[in-house]
């Protein structure tokens, strides 16, 4: 099973990295994997985004013109992928940033208040992309849970460890959200 | 040797017995001689590695006996620098002209002695561009005339001459920096210990050396030998200086 | 023991050198490969390898001439505006006949251009890029995998043939990130007896040159250089099929062209068109005489090459076919990478 998802947003809210915790669970699974990221000025303030693709076979195209999922944290991201993401896909939209919904109806949408549950919940805007992390994987369970603790764990340099249980209270978060 | 006489004078073994290219009278040959016998007084044949540039010493590695790389047009500092990381124990020189070192190659220059790299810069200075027929160099003097200078240099348009050893004595990581000439044998009896001065501090690690030659071109002067010994003394050395521009502090040697 | 990464191209590629017994690494930054020598400077105090930032690509070049003299198993990485300035020593490195990897993540010219992935820098790379008659060794990686394996490649190569090796990657695969197995490091003990470690009484002088002025000598070396490109061209092509045996339409491509294209392959298999795709993976040696057999058989209808570019490897494509079949283009410009579905359809509207 091939999944091709893309992650976007402005640059510093995470997307990046939520991208390359999925990738790297998935990895942990023993699956293919690939991360392609937006690089240059954008990552300056301007939008980000990744194409993550997860598969049980090895994956021929990192670059890809539709996506299973598409998750956008901000409006101009919305507005540049909700007609890419294929019919009966998955679209997640963080709506505390995004004053105009996505108007598709030939794919499941899931709006999530992830700036808001992030600053009054739990104190600290950062970890918001890990409640949409935690939301997309209860949706489509491309991997588990445990395989993204382990990710956190392995991806994030000693220094950062102490917020690993915030960023697990984030993922579980999301997760209840859907 | 037949009996009675003494030995006074003899070629270096480090420097072999083939006939040289460069003109009559030309400082070139000179400075190889100094700078072969400094090695074989050292006995550093075995660990001394040379860089020749594009210039009339580009064929300086058919006359010595040390390994020796040739480098494209200014990139000496670089190959140099390459070499002596990699082989930190070795002598290594480069030995370029002003073309190579002045003007396509100053930017390498610069930045191997603002790195200080530990190698021994031996800069041949004589104003002019002698191997392509008397062009105009970046060190040819205030109304010099050379083939593309025919009216004499001129500054409003073409700049000073660039004084070299003046400026990488700026840099904290140049350790020795000399000019120095071989019109007299005193003169040429002081090349030959600035040279072996600079292989001494290169050889304790203390940073970059640079030797500078105010060298003479006969025939892109379009003088005779001793013509050329007059104008270094007239008109070079007054805006060329000999001397030490900067040497290692007492404790550090 | 071999481990299993998730890794960037670039740092891939950085970490492979190291293990293939890096000695020397010389270059400048420039987007989209600075990651490299961000590694390398990372990694730096845990290994004895030498690493200058050079004031230059032209300095950086030109210091892997020297180092590479000296012996050693050197590495520089660039991008494309970075790569012209690098030519001038491209071509002393290769009439001296010196071991050297270079590494081109090719960004979108020409000038300045843009730091997105292109393909742009594959006449420069394979036809020579320097002056005179040269050629050096290019591989043409299509994943983060292949970063790394090439680099053992190109040194090995390198060494083999005493002659510069070339990934020519894209800003694509330098960025990416993809799991990546990374070997166990390499011992490298060098022999050359030809480099300039100061002269020992047992033997001449050592004379690293690519002055040869009088015109017999010069062309002796040329032809020496020949000699060896011919040998090269017997031994080394590596290329890959894949689903070539029944197909009427080939598409060739390399590097990431050739994952989109393999991708179009797919989708023209779904629906009923017999297409494969021939990816070669030495660009120099190019694989023409496997090209030219394809294209003897009777089922093949057209070749198309696929590049991110207006149009180079095409050439070398039509000559190894030689007017057997129709030979058509496909390519997008300025660093855009062109997605499998216009792949596909480009494809199709060939028929």
């Amino acid at each position: 099973m091939l999944q091709e998802m893309i992650f976007a947003g402005f640059g510093g809210q995470g997307v990046l990295s939520m991208g390359t915790l999925l990738a790297y669970a998935a990895m942990k699974e023993g699956k293919e994997v690939s991360w392609m990221p937006s690089y240059g000025p954008e990552m300056r303030g301007g939008t980000a985004n990744c194409i993550v693709n997860i598969s049980d076979q090895p994956i021929s195209s990192p670059i890809v013109s539709e996506y299973d999922v598409a998750v956008v944290l901000n409006q101009p991201s919305l507005k540049k992928f909700e007609s890419r993401v294929k019919k009966d896909g998955i679209l997640i939209w963080e709506s505390t940033n995004i004053k105009e919904p996505p108007t598709r109806t030939d794919i499941n949408v899931y709006g999530l208040p992830a700036i808001d549950k992030a600053t009054h919940e739990l104190k600290n805007v950062k970890v918001m992309n890990m409640i949409v992390l935690g939301a997309l994987v209860k949706i489509n369970k491309i991997v588990k849970k445990e395989s993204l603790l382990i990710a956190l764990r392995e991806t994030l340099p000693e220094r950062h460890h102490h917020l690993i249980p915030l960023n697990k209270k984030a993922i579980e978060m999301g997760m209840k959200l859907i | 040797m037949k009996k009675g006489y003494e030995l006074i004078y003899k070629r270096p073994k480090t420097l072999l017995s083939k006939r040289m290219h460069y003109c009559p009278g030309c400082f070139h040959s000179t400075v190889h001689k100094m700078l072969m016998e400094v090695v074989e007084e050292m006995d550093i044949q075995e660990k001394t590695i040379g860089v020749c540039p594009v210039g009339c010493s580009v064929f300086a590695y058919d006359y010595l006996d040390v390994d020796m790389q040739e480098a494209a047009h200014g990139r000496a500092a670089a190959v140099a620098t390459g070499i002596k990381r990699m082989l930190p124990d070795r002598i290594v020189f480069s030995y370029q002209g002003d073309g190579d070192l002045a003007a396509i190659g100053t930017a390498e220059t610069i930045h191997a002695c603002n790195r200080g790299e530990n190698f021994t810069f031996i800069f041949i200075n004589n104003g002019i561009y002698g191997m392509t027929g008397g062009q105009m160099a970046p060190t040819t003097l205030e109304g010099q005339k050379t083939t593309t200078s025919p009216y004499g240099r001129k500054p409003d348009t073409a700049g000073m001459p660039i004084k070299m050893a003046e400026i990488v004595s700026l840099f904290e990581r140049v350790a020795y920096v000399e000019r120095v000439s071989c019109n007299t044998p005193a003169n040429a009896r002081k090349t030959k210990r600035a040279i072996r001065k600079a292989f001494e501090f290169q050889m304790q690690g203390l940073g970059t050396t640079f030797i500078e030659v105010a060298s003479n071109c006969p025939s892109g002067w379009k003088c005779t030998p001793e013509e050329s010994l007059n104008w270094l003394k007239e008109h070079v050395f007054p805006y060329f200086p000999l001397g030490v521009f900067k040497e290692p502090a007492k404790e550090k040697v | 023991m071999a481990e299993i990464k998730l890794m960037k191209g670039n740092e891939a590629l950085a970490e492979a050198a190291i293990r293939a017994g890096l000695q020397g690494y010389f270059g400048y930054p420039i987007t989209p490969q600075s990651e490299v020598i961000e590694y390398l400077a990372v990694q730096e105090p845990k290994h004895d390898y030498v690493l200058i930032q050079a004031e230059s690509e032209l300095a950086a070049v030109n210091m892997l001439y020297g180092s590479s003299g000296a012996g050693a198993r050197v590495m520089t990485t660039t991008s494309s505006p970075g790569f012209t300035l690098m030519q001038e020593g491209i071509s002393y490195l290769a009439c001296t006949e010196l071991p050297c990897v270079l590494v081109n993540v090719v960004r979108g010219g020409p000038g300045l251009g843009t730091i997105q992935a292109s393909q742009g820098d594959y006449f420069q790379a394979v036809k020579g890029g320097g002056h005179g008659d040269y050629h050096i060794i290019v591989l043409g990686p299509n994943s983060v995998q292949e970063m790394v394996d090439h680099i053992f490649l190109a040194f090995e190569l390198a060494d083999k043939y005493c002659n510069p090796v070339m990934l020519l990657a894209d800003g694509a695969i330098g960025q990416m990130m993809e799991k990546v197995t990374l070997p166990e490091p390499i011992p490298y003990k060098p022999n050359k007896p030809w480099a300039t470690t100061g002269k020992t009484p047992d033997r001449k002088r050592n004379i690293l040159t690519s002055l040869f002025i009088e015109s017999e000598e010069m062309e002796k070396r040329n032809l020496r250089l020949q000699e060896k490109f011919k040998k090269i061209t017997q031994n080394e092509i590596q290329y890959e099929e894949y689903q070539t045996d029944d197909a009427e339409i080939i598409v060739v491509a390399f590097g990431l062209c050739s994952r989109i294209s393999k991708r179009a392959v797919d989708i023209g298999r779904e629906s009923g068109i017999k297409m494969g795709l021939f990816r070669p993976i030495t660009l120099w040696p190019f694989p023409l005489k496997q090209l030219e057999e394809i294209a003897s058989r009777k089922n093949v209808k057209f070749f198309i090459s696929i590049e991110m570019n207006a149009g180079q490897m095409v050439e070398d494509v039509k000559l190894a076919v030689c007017g057997k079949k129709p030979v058509h283009f496909f390519g997008r410009l300025g660093g855009i990478v062109p997605t499998p579905d216009e792949t596909f359809n480009a494809i199709k509207s060939k028929i």
